[in-house]
């Protein structure tokens, strides 16, 4: 698999000078969480890595090509993005929202097989809405709607996944179900890279950490050297208590 | 999406074929489904002969490419903007065309002139919103609409301001064409080869429209090269509108409705919605033009008015019954 580099990367947030250019790769087998508060640019981060928008400087490399050489099929065979937020116009059912995740792979002329809705049906069965297949998809909770979305990428199968707070509006269990899944396609030789909120789950699931800071400034690194309570409280503005559960710290909100 | 797409069409297409020949065959002198099918074939009498293969059956087909017309360019329209409102007219397309019809019917010209005129028109239209839309910032569907929406409504003004001052010997023409009239259509076959080439195109573009509907960041993510995409889809359905509009005036509603009670039945896969739009849309315009010729005959009623007095009830019908 080609690994996703960024290479002096300046995001672009109106308004706010450079600060630290990103410059990381995300190897085959690592699990990358992105912390920062609200509007420090993990949404745009996550664009830019995909080649949805234009960093203010630098360039995103899928292997030895930038992301800009390459055509949009070629960049979605290798990564695949689960959205924050998503608009379904016309309604469609659960197990063509999956289908879609087919699209990469298929000739303009190709129709979608037997085995394309195999790939997607087993998708959906990894993330607990098979049982939803013909449901419409605007007709579900939150968090199966999420999972939908998980799934289409599920699909997709590509080699790095991003992902922005994909745990979000799910409940523990299938939080926990979904980087339980995430952990394994890592296993699995692919990478990953998530915008997470939760410095909980991340502490406890991610092998490396990217914090990005609402002036532009950043660090990352190996998890273990990224989770300093001092940097974490900086990057939050909020006073943290550390405790140690399990092998991984436990990080909570100090209460006035 | 792999259920088979060659039902429906089979029964639409079935459909489309009935009514065309009974269109054909009612009238002031009524001929039988079984000497139209005579006459197609080569035989009957003169008489059948030449009512149906030069006075009826190119009216027929007219319709037929007409209603088949905009509602694929109703479909694709739907499509770009992901807005279940869009028609082939809200972005001032017929309001162009209707203004250069006018134009040339005010100086008294009459024929090919008028359906060029009308054709300059709608591209006029065409270009003049999507240059305004796209301005100096983006070109977000919302911003497309609203310009649209505009520059419809000033259109409308111009429309307005020209019935207030042409002769009124004029007037009843230009109030036709408005309404939407097949009979001004001259040959259908330009139009009917349009129809099937956007047919046979979408083959190849369906599951990428698909993909387009669930927006244009998603689709981007999923390999589409959205902008080239969307380019291709604006000037088709312009081109088909333009092309319609020229034909026959201005129909409303059928762009508007027809994907939408396909929609219902069949679901949203561009490769069955879009070849089903061009027959449904062209039964509905062939089943109204006949009816628009008999109710009151031997005067006409303006095709519009029926395709809209058949729509609504069928549209809302459908609407209450769907999930």
């Amino acid at each position: 698999m080609n690994p996703l580099r960024a290479k002096q990367l300046v995001i672009d947030i109106p308004d706010r000078a450079d600060g630290q250019p990103l410059d990381f790769t995300v190897e085959p087998g690592q699990v990358w969480g992105v912390l920062g508060p609200n509007g420090a640019g993990k949404t745009t981060l996550l664009h830019i890595l995909a080649g949805l928008r234009a960093p203010r400087k630098g360039t995103v490399q899928l292997g030895e090509h930038s992301l800009s050489e390459l055509k949009r099929r070629q960049i979605s065979q290798q990564l695949g993005l689960v959205f924050q937020d998503r608009q379904d116009g016309f309604p469609a059912t659960v197990l063509e929202t999956a289908l879609i995740g087919r699209h990469p792979w298929l000739s303009p002329w190709q129709m979608e097989t037997g085995e394309d809705e195999r790939i997607a049906r087993h998708a959906l069965e990894k993330l607990d809405v098979a049982h939803l297949s013909d449901r419409l998809v605007n007709t579900l909770s939150g968090g199966e709607r999420q999972r939908v979305a998980i799934a289409t990428v599920l699909t997709q199968a590509p080699d790095t996944w991003l992902l922005d707070e994909p745990t979000n509006h799910l409940d523990l269990h299938h939080q926990v179900a979904v980087l339980q899944l995430l952990t394994e396609q890592a296993r699995s030789g692919r990478s990953v890279f998530m915008c997470l909120h939760d410095l909980n789950l991340a502490a406890r699931w991610c092998d490396h950490l990217l914090l990005l800071f609402p002036n532009g400034d950043a660090c990352w690194g190996p998890a273990e050297r990224m989770l300093v309570p001092a940097a974490l409280e900086r990057l939050y503005n909020q006073e943290l208590l550390t405790v140690e559960v399990d092998g991984a710290p436990l990080f909570v909100p100090v209460k006035r | 999406m792999s259920r088979p797409l060659i039902m429906p069409l089979a029964i639409l297409a079935l459909a489309s074929l009935i009514a065309m020949v009974l269109s054909v065959g009612i009238g002031s002198v009524s001929v039988s489904p079984g000497d139209v099918v005579a006459v197609l074939m080569g035989d009957g009498s003169n008489l059948q002969q030449t009512l149906v293969l030069e006075l009826r059956l190119p009216r027929t087909l007219a319709a037929f490419a007409t209603g088949g017309l905009l509602a694929v360019a109703g479909a694709l329209m739907q499509v770009l903007l992901r807005n279940p409102l869009a028609d082939p007219y809200v972005l001032g397309l017929s309001g162009g065309a209707a203004v250069g019809a006018l134009l040339a019917m005010m100086a008294g010209l009459g024929g090919f002139i008028v359906s060029g005129s009308a054709f300059a028109g709608a591209l006029l239209a065409t270009l003049m919103v999507f240059g305004l839309a796209h301005g100096t910032g983006s070109w977000t569907p919302s911003r497309l609409l609203l310009t649209g929406v505009v520059v419809a409504a000033g259109w409308g003004a111009v429309i307005t301001l020209m019935l207030a001052i042409s002769p009124a010997q004029r007037l009843p023409g230009m109030l036709y064409w408005l309404m939407g009239d097949v009979s001004y259509a001259r040959s259908p076959w330009p139009a009917l080869g349009l129809l099937l080439l956007v047919c046979l195109l979408v083959v190849p573009l369906g599951r990428s429209l698909n993909v387009l509907a669930r927006g244009p960041m998603q689709a981007a993510a999923l390999g589409v090269s959205v902008r080239p995409l969307e380019w291709t889809i604006y000037i088709l359905a312009s081109l088909l509108t333009a092309t319609a509009v020229t034909m026959a005036g201005s129909i409303g509603f059928v762009g508007l409705v027809v994907p939408h009670m396909l929609r219902l039945v069949l679901g949203n896969d561009q490769r069955l919605i879009l070849p089903a739009c061009a027959l449904a849309g062209g039964t509905l315009l062939v089943l109204a033009d006949t009816l628009a010729r008999v109710v009151i005959a031997p005067e006409q009623l303006p095709v519009g008015v029926i395709t809209a007095l058949l729509g609504v009830p069928t549209f809302l019908y459908l609407l209450y019954r769907s999930r």
